[in-house]
């Protein structure tokens, strides 16, 4: 959920100010633009919502309802990168269903939505606050530019009009008052590019108010969002169990039986024939020794024993030193965090890993464990072909959908050619329970 | 030959106390916790000491920490850890003072009587006793590494034999060949890994050690 997500960006301020205010007016310049999808889809979807009752409107409300939320959307994204105003999506997801009943309920879904008045007054107020905001000091400074120009202007074209020309309260009736203009249009140009990142601001803060999700609408988005990883994790956590379940099943209870079958048919053939039994026995005890090593396997399935002794750093550098890669493990944490999240986090760890040994044909892979600001950071980075897509494989969606139970996000940058990089984060708190001592 | 024991299941505690009694060790103290295991090794300073990973009152690596401890402060103690499991990481940990005398076995080890009881002397004597497990993950890990891949088979177990802490004569004795025949394949096996080649029993596990972890 991108309201989640923390603005990372820099602040302008950092940037070097004459360009960046230069951007900032041209940006707000360019948004105006949005202006025309935005009007234009606003009187449509109206048109459609009155004529809904006949029919026809419940054919095309929909579609444009949908492209007037792309158009809001495209501006959530500009204001987000633009003006650093981050604007969350509002929408629940929508009913599916094919047919006239789907369709229906879709339409009804829509309709029934606040988000979705928000965004018709929005488009309908956009044209003349994206004239007001975003575009004034581009305006300013092109009118300055006039300015600038007067002298010029006056001799080429103004003085050979009859009528007086106004440049704002500045007559322009000789080459004197052009030259008036002059400074009064370079004060408009500083002004308009001074005023610039402060009207991307102020811009980005009106859109917000009308595109960012209500109170309300942020809780059932969080309610959609908890009804499904909760679904996920007690799916999960089901099939975990039968998998234990069918390993005790089919391991070691079953090789526990045999060695007691084992062990009554030695008894028995102790007094007769000696030999045979020792046979017996040698057997059952090698029995024992690998349902023990069944049953090692199952609990490191389960939760790993460095895990518990030493907390997740030491739990990655053993994993780190088992895997057929060469791996190297950077560690900066001031604690550990809750042990559901930490086992969470581990088995992320190791399936990435896991994934690299196998996809990636890499041989050296960089870990970086870090946690600011309430957030435990993982970063796994192969030096392998790259080219990995969320979108296909499960293993990776699987892990997102693990860390997700925990408002944790994965995100994978693996272009073509590689590096691939997997950077977790999961929000969390760290408590100072005992850590590794390395 | 005096020893400390630091097991908490009861059970397993008496029974290793018998089997160790019945080939000769003399238990200095039996304990159950990781506190007093370090006060015992400290104070006892044994011949050698068999400690349990998992110890009240954490329940985490506690025999670990308290045998490590005990070796900063008595260096070279010798120190046999037993656990369910085996992690690269601890063994790693224990092997780093570079010092010997250490083992890290399987708990299920102690079913073999006689292999048992040859480690903990092998430990006592300043030699390494590493758990087959440990060795056989270290040398999967590097089998794509060129030196390694120049082994041949039989080279390959004589060196798995030699990581876990064995002889040359034990070697022989468990490949059923003649002590001969492996000095031969040591000889090899130094030399395609270029190790420093040396007498000493421990000195030559840590190099074979140190060569698959890759830190030299």
């Amino acid at each position: 959920m991108s309201t989640l997500t923390p603005d990372r960006a820099d602040p302008p301020a950092t940037r070097w100010r004459l360009g960046w205010a230069l951007l900032c007016a041209w940006r707000g310049f360019a948004l105006v633009f949005l202006s025309i999808p935005a009007l234009a889809l606003f009187i449509t979807c109206v048109v459609f919502m009155a004529l809904l009752p006949i029919g026809v409107g419940l054919l095309f409300f929909f579609p444009l309802m949908l492209l007037l939320r792309a158009t809001a959307n495209l501006t959530r994204n500009a204001m987000g990168a633009w003006a650093h105003v981050p604007i969350g999506t509002p929408y629940r997801r929508l009913p599916t269903g094919g047919g006239v009943t789907g369709l229906w309920a879709r339409t009804k879904r829509m309709i029934t939505e606040a988000a979705t008045w928000r965004d018709l007054l929005w488009a309908l107020l956009y044209l003349p606050s994206s004239l007001l905001i975003a575009c004034f000091p581009m305006l300013l400074i092109v009118n300055g530019l006039h300015g600038v120009l007067m002298p010029f202007l006056w001799e080429v074209a103004y003085r050979h009009v009859d009528d007086a020309q106004w440049y704002t309260f500045i007559k322009v009736d000789s080459s004197q008052r052009a030259g008036l203009a002059v400074p009064w249009g370079l004060v408009q140009m500083a002004a308009g590019l001074a005023l610039a990142p402060w009207f991307a601001r102020v811009n980005g803060l009106w859109n917000r108010s009308l595109l960012a999700p209500t109170k309300q609408a942020e809780l059932a988005l969080r309610v959609q969002h908890l009804t499904e990883s909760r679904t996920d994790a007690v799916d999960a956590s089901a099939a975990e169990l039968r998998r234990i379940e069918r390993d005790l099943h089919d391991g070691a209870q079953a090789r526990l039986v045999a060695m007691g079958m084992n062990l009554g048919a030695a008894e028995a053939l102790m007094k007769t024939d000696p030999d045979a039994a020792r046979v017996l026995l040698a057997e059952t005890r090698e029995a024992s020794a690998k349902a023990l090593h069944e049953l090692r396997d199952l609990v490191r399935g389960i939760h790993p024993p460095v895990l518990s002794d030493r907390g997740l750093a030491d739990a990655v550098r053993a994993v780190a030193l088992e895997s057929p890669l060469d791996v190297n493990v950077n560690v900066s944490l001031p604690g550990r965090p809750e042990l559901p999240l930490e086992s969470a986090a581990y088995f992320a760890v190791t399936e990435v890993l896991t994934n690299a040994a196998k996809h990636s044909g890499g041989r050296h892979v960089e870990i970086d464990l870090t946690y600011t600001d309430g957030t435990l950071r993982i970063s796994v980075t192969d030096d392998g072909v790259g080219g990995a897509d969320l979108m296909k494989g499960t293993g990776l969606r699987g892990i997102q959908r693990r860390l997700d139970t925990f408002d944790g996000t994965l995100a994978l940058h693996s272009p073509v050619g590689g590096p691939t990089t997997v950077i977790m984060e999961l929000p969390c708190d760290l408590s100072s329970r005992k850590t590794s001592p390395s | 030959m005096r020893l400390v024991l630091a097991e908490d299941l009861a059970l397993l505690r008496d029974g290793l106390v018998r089997l160790l009694q019945a080939h000769g060790f003399e238990i200095v103290a039996a304990v159950d916790n990781g506190p007093e295991l370090l006060r015992a090794l400290v104070q006892h300073k044994p011949d050698v000491a068999v400690v349990d990973v998992r110890l009240p009152p954490t329940f985490t690596d506690e025999g670990l920490q308290a045998a490590l401890e005990a070796r900063r402060q008595v260096p070279g103690l010798p120190i046999l850890v037993l656990s369910q499991y085996v992690e690269q990481l601890y063994a790693r940990e224990l092997l780093a003072d570079g010092t010997g005398a250490v083992g890290y076995l399987l708990k299920d080890r102690v079913f073999n009587t006689d292999e048992f009881v040859d480690a903990v002397r092998r430990v006592a004597s300043g030699g390494t006793a590493m758990d087959p497990e440990v060795i056989s993950k270290l040398l999967a890990r590097n089998v794509r590494d060129k030196p390694l891949a120049q082994l041949t088979p039989r080279e390959r177990e004589v060196l798995e034999l030699m990581a876990e802490g064995c002889s040359n004569a034990a070697i022989a004795g468990r490949l059923f060949v003649s002590e001969g025949a492996v000095s031969k394949h040591t000889t090899n096996i130094f030399a395609k890994l270029s190790i420093d080649t040396s007498d000493e029993t421990n000195r030559r596990v840590l190099a074979v050690l140190a060569y698959l972890n890759g830190t030299n």
